[in-house]
């Protein structure tokens, strides 16, 4: 302990205080309500229908045959789905394109801004968009594929086209996110290493495979690992292109994401604590993921 | 080297190479901008179609008759009010970038400058939030904003957004980037903190600032989840949600709908243009934080 009694200083505590206090009531507090929500049969329009229910809504997510259960767990394979058709996509498109931003050639410029412009549209404006083109009545796509003599599927309406139409709608808009990041980390990289391989013979192929590839390891694994928890957010596609459909005989739609679930279960359907619940589990998972973000994060550091 | 293949001297040969290679190079980058380019271009032409026009045998990438129609019926049909959803999001927007820039400022030159008890602990819990996914504030926040009376006002959206730690965390290594010797100075001249920070800290961190105000303004115009839930009565709708709002009350009119789509882009992609720079050297800089 000190002597002399220290006078403590307000001015930081005030600097930083607005912004703790929206923190303190709409993250902090929010950490803890959602989980103790989910323990509720939960109606914030009818507060006299809230009755405490202890682990139901868990119960219920985990017992197989329930309508609770199908619809839960549809969404959950839905997204996995969604992550395994998006990624590959997601991370090698724009590691290719980075990689051709970097030859350093005239107009890097222009193609660079270009690729990356969907990006800073909203998903209500990109989702329209791709509704509209893959129409089967007047849409784009088919109607060149028509003109091609090609198959012309109910893009929207039937699997996989569902799917597809969801996948390809956001590889369009994200791809030139990961573009960015990648092309950042390209330039990272010492020319030295690329002359030292120029020198022992390699070729651009070579090159590729033995500077590039190992350099480009950590954010290779970073950009796998934010674009699986993005994709996992997958939400304004699905409600706008196909809305969540088709649907299936063993309950919920063949493109209806747990995020869409979620927003049905607690925002269409009056069932907050179970929402909460869903809630709780999917950001189980996603900690997970961020957690191994966090760990080679700070091992690049 | 054996004679008889030195008719094509090497030097010459890798130049045609190399020129095919560009050539190849360029077709598949202009492919691609193709690719990018496509979808936009029909979202404009479609919304300057008519409705007869929209399901020809023939696609007129050009439309026969430009119409300004699809524009005007949206704007004045009373069920999809577009021009106040505009000026709602403007708004918003607006309010929340504000808001931000402000209390960001303050809360990251505290975090980044001063010496306080807790302060370790306190931006180490903020830290570790940025890890937390979204989803599991959706419902407790919504309940939140609900029992604070904020339903369908715009203080709804507007203020849990403040709760945000991101941009406190990008003033804050602005913040830590610049020299100290400035704000010493001012020290020995007897500036207190506060007027170290209004006169010293903050007109260095203009460029900062700029490049915050854009995420936050394009991130509050695109917010489409929590407006969607929060704003439900049409007029108090923003532009996204209200896109929702416009699928849902035509059908099969799509040069209206694609009317819409562009005056929500519009200003989106008119900001790009000009401020393209900072929007990639930002996310070339903090994605990697994710």
């Amino acid at each position: 302990m000190e002597n002399k009694k220290r006078k403590i200083n307000l001015i930081p505590y005030l600097f930083i205080l607005p912004h703790l206090i929206f923190f303190a009531i709409f993250v902090g507090y929010p950490f803890f309500n959602g989980l103790y929500i989910s323990f509720f049969q939960y109606d914030y329009l009818r507060p006299e229908a809230t009755t405490f229910v202890g682990l139901k809504n868990y119960i219920d997510l985990f017992t197989p045959g329930t309508v609770k259960f199908l619809e839960f767990w549809n969404s959950m394979k839905v997204t996995v789905t969604f992550v395994i058709w998006s990624v590959p996509f997601l991370v090698l498109i724009p590691l290719g394109l980075a990689v051709l931003l970097n030859l350093k050639i005239p107009g890097t410029n222009f193609f660079r801004a270009t690729f990356f412009a969907p990006w800073v549209l909203s998903v209500a404006v990109i989702s329209l968009i791709w509704w509209w083109i893959f129409q089967s009545e007047g849409g784009l796509l088919n109607y060149y594929l028509k003109m091609f003599g090609l198959p012309t599927p109910r893009w929207l309406s039937t699997m996989p086209y569902a799917m597809i139409t969801i996948v390809v709608a956001t590889v369009w808009w994200t791809m030139g996110y990961n573009m960015i990041i990648f092309l950042a980390a390209l330039q990272d990289i010492p020319p030295e290493l690329y002359e030292a391989a120029e020198i022992d013979g390699a070729n651009s192929w070579q090159r590729f495979i033995n500077v590039t590839l190992p350099m480009l390891q950590p954010v290779l694994v970073f950009i796998i690992i934010i674009t699986i928890i993005a994709s996992f957010n997958l939400l304004g596609q699905p409600m706008m292109m196909t809305r969540g459909g088709p649907a299936q005989p063993t309950g919920g739609g063949a493109t209806e994401p747990v995020m869409l679930r979620i927003f049905t279960e607690g925002f269409v359907r009056p069932f907050q604590g179970s929402a909460a619940a869903m809630s709780v589990i999917v950001a189980l998972i996603m900690v997970i993921f961020s957690y191994a973000n966090f760990r080679i994060f700070r091992q690049r550091e | 080297m054996k004679n008889g293949t030195e008719k094509y001297s090497p030097l010459n040969r890798y130049r045609v190479k190399k020129f095919l290679n560009r050539t190849g190079l360029y077709i598949l980058l202009c492919t691609i901008t193709l690719l990018i380019i496509i979808p936009l271009v029909w979202m404009f032409s479609t919304s300057f179609k008519l409705k007869s026009q929209l399901f020809t045998k023939e696609i007129y990438w050009i439309p026969k008759v430009i119409t300004l129609q699809n524009y005007t019926k949206i704007l004045n049909n009373p069920s999809t009010p577009i021009g106040r959803w505009f000026l709602n999001s403007l708004i918003v927007a607006s309010i929340t970038t504000t808001l931000k820039l402000l209390i960001d400022s303050l809360a990251g030159y505290a975090y980044a400058r001063m010496d306080f008890p807790g302060k370790k602990q306190i931006f180490g819990l903020l830290l570790a939030t940025l890890f937390l996914p979204g989803v599991m504030f959706l419902v407790p926040n919504f309940v939140t904003v609900a029992k604070l009376n904020m339903l369908n006002k715009f203080s709804g959206v507007i203020i849990p957004s403040l709760a945000s730690v991101f941009g406190v965390y990008f003033m804050r290594q602005f913040f830590m980037s610049i020299p100290k010797e400035l704000e010493e100075a001012a020290q020995i001249d007897g500036a207190n903190t506060v007027q170290i920070f209004i006169q010293i800290a903050l007109p260095l961190a203009k460029p900062a600032l700029a490049t915050l105000a854009v995420i936050e303004f394009l991130g509050s115009w695109n917010d489409f989840l929590w407006s969607l839930l929060v704003l439900k009565d049409r007029a108090v709708q923003t532009l996204q949600p209200g896109l929702r709002t416009l699928q849902g009350a035509y059908t099969s009119e799509y040069g209206l709908m694609m009317a819409g789509a562009v005056i929500v882009a519009i200003p989106v992609l008119i900001i790009y243009v000009f401020m393209q720079r900072f929007i990639v050297q930002s996310v070339a800089t903090t994605g990697i934080k994710g």
